[in-house]
């Protein structure tokens, strides 16, 4: 008798062909991604284990309750939100506000776009240790220009108080051009009909930004807001860099991947590092959730209001 | 308001879109911009709107120069060809956006909004948003909202273009109808000349950035300035007859048989020896006995209340629309005389406007 495939097995793997083509690819996506990250969450859990030879000896929650002791992570986790909460939405703003203007047909408009592109395409490595050069209190080109207006010199990178305002600056400068070249897109996917409509409707130019542009570039506000966020969340390199391998001074820039990677790196608690970057995926998938609700309860909102006058 | 436009040239890069355009369009008058794709049509529309800056010469509303006049302070409304309405706004909020520019307060906006929304019949589509509405749906609202501030002037670009049949000649009667009860001046572009014919008080003629008539339906029907004028009007196209004109005799030179000298031809302009008679198709009669022309038919295309023929003589084709009377076959030689001959000198610029170019921005 001819072997015949359940049909349970031909409707998961009936065109197995198609596996054998997605092979090569999903081979390297599980190896490198999703079996490092199951691992890595499991990891989180184990008390007491082998490294070296993968054996585990016990379960359980005592990393996550020493995180909650420890006064370090707390220390990131408030750092993080901090350069979160200032960076991100100023990083937006700066980024649409520059986009607006080179939107409008400036002159030397390619070369401005370049400009703000570059640290993109630039090693994060590379710049920061060109903004360190930069903020150097002695010999940095910002005191050097400070001084000029007769301002005595900061110690950008050796006062505490520094740290998280030099990071949001440097954050929101990286980002720029990513940033600037997305809203571009989404401002030249908007018809010149709206504007000229508007403009015949007497719709100054203001009223246009706020009427026309800014609802039609909702959907890319959105989608920049979930990225930048997620994208300030994992600040690492440029404070590794920067503060020459320390989380700042007095650890007044410790970020919670700084601290995952002092835990795995320095101190060798795999299982520690492991429970805190799980305790960062919660968070940033949270605030990620919470960005979708809060656009789902908008519409809502929206739509409700919209049926209510519509009984009226 | 009394639009007047002085000279006007408009210049793209390289192409001259507008050459010397200098009309007036009269208080409560209802003008259309008539004319092939890439005439200049819209750009002239555009100019008068205020969203493109003239190259040269001034526009006048009312005698007042509006150069240095922005578009949102002209106070104009304007109905654009794909209607251009805020897809992130309800219908109502799209009426009462021109009000809200004018900061009157919410309660008056509603109030003014729900009237024009009655008289444009779509209060019940208020709380809807443009992607739920179809075509004509769409067209009502961009008309509420360019009439809600009680401008001074309209304008429409292509309003029609963008519907089906039965429902442009709807909605050109309505537009038509609340222009005479609003006594706003409007001016409106299109391509079709049916449409133009049948809604304005005149329609100024353009080809290639330039007027070629300024006058009412009826009279550019009637006695066509040009030779490109008496192409673009007419369904079927009028026939164009290469001849010689001497001493008011008229002969074609391959027809020789061909005797049609008109007691009283319609001259365009300096007619020479050589020339071009004009024929418009519902102009031909069928005699029995005597006749201008002869000629064979070639096709007959029947259309309900009438009749097309083709015909043909000697190279020569002509068009004739005929009463539903007759059998005619194909190979009849019939014989003919003309109504009416307009001429034209030779060598002017025909348009045989066959309709379907709508891809003009």
């Amino acid at each position: 008798m001819k072997y015949k495939p359940s049909t349970f097995w031909r409707k998961a793997f009936g065109e197995y062909k198609a596996w054998l083509y997605l092979a090569p690819a999903l081979i390297i996506l599980f190896v490198f991604q999703m079996y490092p990250i199951i691992k890595s969450f499991l990891m989180g859990f184990y008390t007491e284990f082998d490294y070296l030879h993968d054996i585990v000896y016990g379960w359980g929650f005592d990393h996550f309750a020493d995180l909650a002791q420890d006064a370090d992570f707390h220390l990131a986790i408030r750092n993080t939100c901090y350069l979160t909460i200032v960076a991100a939405p100023l990083s937006i703003l700066i980024s649409l506000l520059f986009a607006v203007l080179l939107n409008s047909n400036i002159r030397l408009r390619g070369v401005f776009q370049s400009i703000y592109f570059l640290p993109f395409v630039t090693s994060m490595v590379a710049v920061s240790i060109v903004w360190a050069w930069m903020l150097n209190k002695d010999y940095g080109l910002i005191n050097s220009i400070l001084k000029t207006f007769g301002i005595s010199k900061v110690a950008w990178l050796t006062n505490p108080k520094m740290t998280l305002p030099v990071l949001v600056v440097l954050s929101i400068w990286k980002g720029l051009g990513y940033r600037v070249i997305i809203f571009l897109a989404g401002l030249q996917g908007i018809d010149q009909r709206y504007y000229s409509a508007a403009r015949l409707d007497g719709a100054g130019a203001a009223s246009r930004f706020f009427h026309v542009t800014v609802p039609m570039l909702r959907p890319t506000i959105f989608f920049l807001s979930v990225t930048t966020v997620i994208d300030v969340f994992k600040t690492f390199d440029e404070v590794y860099v920067m503060y020459s391998n320390e989380p700042g001074p007095l650890k007044s820039g410790l970020t919670i991947v700084y601290y995952i990677f002092t835990k795995f790196y320095r101190h060798w608690e795999f299982a520690s590092a492991a429970a805190a970057a799980f305790v960062l995926f919660l968070i940033i998938l949270s605030i990620t959730l919470l960005q979708f609700a809060a656009v789902r309860l908008a519409r809502w909102y929206e739509e409700r209001r919209q049926a209510h006058e519509e009984m009226e | 308001m009394r639009i007047q436009l002085s000279h006007i040239t408009k210049v793209f890069k390289d192409t001259i879109a507008v050459k010397d355009m200098d009309f007036t369009v009269e208080e409560g008058e209802m003008v259309c911009l008539l004319g092939p794709s890439g005439c200049g049509k819209s750009t002239t529309l555009s100019m008068i709107a205020g969203l493109e800056a003239p190259t040269e010469g001034e526009i006048f509303f009312d005698g007042r120069p509006m150069a240095n006049v922005e578009a949102e302070k002209r106070d104009i409304g304007m109905v654009f060809q794909n209607y251009a309405l805020y897809p992130h706004m309800t219908v109502e909020e799209n009426i009462m956006f021109p009000l809200k520019m004018r900061w009157m307060p919410k309660a008056e906006r509603k109030e003014k909004g729900k009237e024009i929304a009655k008289m444009m019949q779509i209060t019940g589509l208020l709380h809807r948003r443009p992607g739920q509405l179809s075509g004509g749906q769409q067209q009502r609202v961009a008309i509420a909202r360019a009439l809600v501030k009680e401008p001074k002037i309209l304008l429409l670009d292509e309003p029609f273009s963008n519907l089906d049949a039965r429902l442009r000649i709807e909605l050109r009667d309505d537009i038509r109808a609340l222009q005479q009860k609003l006594r706003i001046t409007t001016v409106f572009v299109t391509h079709d000349q049916e449409e133009a014919m049948s809604i304005s008080d005149r329609i100024l003629l353009m080809n290639q950035g330039e007027i070629q008539q300024y006058s009412t339906p009826q009279e550019m029907y009637r006695f066509p300035a040009n030779m490109f004028v008496a192409g673009f009007l007419g369904n079927p196209p009028i026939n164009l007859i290469p001849c010689r004109y001497q001493d008011g005799k008229l002969t074609v030179p391959d027809c020789r048989e061909w005797d049609f000298t008109p007691a009283e031809p319609v001259l365009s302009g300096q007619v020479g020896e050589d020339a071009v008679a004009g024929i418009r198709p519902e102009d031909l009669e069928v005699v029995d006995t005597g006749g201008q022309l002869c000629a064979k038919v070639t096709a007959i295309q029947t259309l309900g209340k009438e009749i097309y023929l083709k015909l043909e003589h000697n190279n020569q084709t002509l068009t004739a629309c005929l009463d539903w009377d007759h059998d005619y076959q194909i190979g009849d030689i019939l014989k003919l005389t003309a109504r009416k001959i307009h001429l034209f000198p030779a060598g002017q610029q025909s348009a045989y406007h066959r309709g379907g170019t709508r891809d003009e921005i």
